[in-house]
């Protein structure tokens, strides 16, 4: 428990979700009672409120539905202009993000990556998807 | 119909950039102000709302401010709801005036925000937290970003143009160059707005509403106590409150705010519908959210702000007098506009506003957007008794 990348970080009901976030993966909680997915996570399904809410690996496409372009040096560790958006996952919940590795704009298609944190685990970014 | 319930006086405290005051001093020289004008003095205030005093401490803050006016009040709140509190505080002041568990409310505030340069301008979450999770890793500018995310998917959804979140702030300025008051009053152009510095897109400087010191004091109270007020007590006809979320992720529809919620839910309330307002003082912290409030208010439909304010509606001699004190955007914004937004208000509809009056105004309201514009929204519909 000495690595650098296991100094804790978030709340327990997000342990799954950072520790898969350690291996690059992406996960996001899916009711197997109704089939919805939520993010981020709660205790129980919001739709249907059933206990039984799994983490699930994500496709790892999603959607930009709004994005913004950040061009004052006020947030630590960020070099303007850089982008800020929230995306729309496949699966259906939105998440805040970064696009990284070329633009975007609103309707575009992006995947994810990740970007790398000194002493906490990688946080998902997303990047313009080229493929189909 | 609820029982009447007046606001039977308001002040407002030193503005602008306050360096002699503290915001103690300054909240407690509007309180008595505000109290002259409704015929009271501290010693009759029995419930007491106040937040957003920086110097006071977060924590307690009705406590703190009660104990440095000397009073004891048997209701107390300090809610933290975002610079729309204020809307929500004559709510819940009315009802606690309605169940006769107090008879008269005392609203105060004050910042020294600009003096003391302490707005953060980034989070500083717990990385136990949602926020320390899910979002201060991507840098937002706050709430700037925020707003930001919701402008640009307004353009996106509706066309809506820089030209036209550049229309209120220039309207804002002319009804600012009418207020003695406003800290920011020389003329204004569309092209002056585009070509201020970028902040967050599509937002730049001039759609930022400003940062000053400020605040003021607002007494809320029963028909009784109001008709000893010294000034004409302007009657409370309608109070809604909503909230939505409080991430950017979370939020159902980032073009909408719960404006739209509590406004129908004041509208219900006073009887009366948007088309007998005759001045709007919505919360502008941004240009953007003003058209966003247009529309959620029900001035215009969905999606026809940015033409609505294009068209001219909101400035002087228009159909809406909008942001009539010169707004957030020119006259004063001390951290938490709500408050000043209900003594514009009140000041409009006692034919007290001089060169900015709107003439025979009979009904008032003062739409209150807290935390990012879909987090919290209060509405207040004042008239003319």
């Amino acid at each position: 428990m000495s690595e650098v990348n296991s100094i804790p970080f978030g709340d327990p009901t997000h342990a799954p979700f950072w520790d898969a976030a350690r291996n690059k993966t992406l996960v996001i909680q899916n009711c197997e009672a109704c089939g919805q997915y939520q993010f981020y996570g709660r205790p129980f399904c919001l739709q249907c409120h059933s206990d039984r809410v799994v983490w699930k690996k994500a496709l790892g496409i999603a959607t930009v539905y709004s994005i913004t372009s950040v061009r004052k040096p006020w947030a630590a560790g960020f070099e303007p202009p850089y982008s800020v958006a929230l995306v729309e996952l496949a699966e259906g919940p939105r998440m805040m993000t970064n696009i990284v590795n070329g633009n975007a704009k609103i309707g575009d298609r992006v995947r994810v990556t990740w970007r790398e944190r000194n002493g906490f685990p990688p946080v998902p970014v997303f990047e313009p998807d080229s493929s189909k | 119909m609820h029982k009447p319930i007046y606001i039977a006086g308001v002040a407002e405290t030193a503005l602008g950039k306050v360096e002699n005051q503290s915001e103690l001093s300054m909240a407690a020289l509007a309180a008595r102000e505000a109290l002259a004008e409704a015929g009271m003095t501290l010693r009759d205030v029995d419930a007491l709302f106040t937040n957003y005093m920086p110097e006071v401490g977060a924590d307690l803050g009705s406590v703190r401010v009660g104990e440095y006016l000397g009073i004891h009040p048997k209701y107390s709140e300090c809610s933290d709801l975002g610079g729309a509190a204020f809307e929500f505080f004559v709510h819940h002041a009315l009802v606690a005036l309605a169940e006769g568990r107090c008879e008269c409310a005392l609203i105060v505030y004050a910042s020294r925000q600009r003096s003391r340069r302490n707005r953060p301008r980034a989070f500083n979450a717990d990385s136990y937290s949602l926020t320390g999770q899910f979002e201060q890793p991507y840098g937002l500018l706050m709430p700037i970003s925020q707003y930001a995310l919701m402008a640009a998917r307004h353009m996106h959804e509706y066309g809506t143009t820089a030209e036209q979140f550049a229309r209120v702030a220039v309207s804002a300025r002319k009804w600012a160059a009418l207020n003695p008051k406003a800290w920011a009053r020389a003329p204004l152009t569309v092209d002056q707005v585009l070509a201020s510095d970028p902040m967050s897109d599509p937002l730049r400087q001039l759609d930022c509403c400003l940062v000053t010191d400020g605040g003021g004091a607002v007494v809320v109270t029963n028909a009784a106590r109001a008709r000893n007020a010294a000034k004409k007590p302007i009657r409370v006809l309608g109070v809604g409150e909503s909230q939505g979320a409080f991430h950017v992720s979370q939020a159902r529809d980032l073009t909408t705010t719960p404006g739209a919620v509590s406004a129908r839910e004041a509208f219900a309330m006073s009887g009366i519908t948007v088309r007998d307002v005759d001045v709007f003082e919505p919360y502008d912290n941004f240009t953007s959210t003003v058209i966003s409030q247009l529309e959620d208010v029900g001035f215009c439909k969905k999606g026809e702000g940015g033409a609505f304010v294009a068209e001219g509606h909101t400035e002087p001699g228009g159909s809406l007098p909008t942001s009539t004190m010169g707004g957030g955007l020119s006259y004063c914004h001390p951290g938490a506009l709500g408050l000043l937004l209900l003594v514009e208000a009140v000041r409009q509809l006692r034919n007290e506003a001089g060169a900015r009056q709107v003439p025979d105004a009979e009904v008032a309201v003062a739409h209150g957007i807290g935390g990012p514009a879909f987090a919290t929204s209060a509405t207040v519909v004042l008239g003319r008794d």
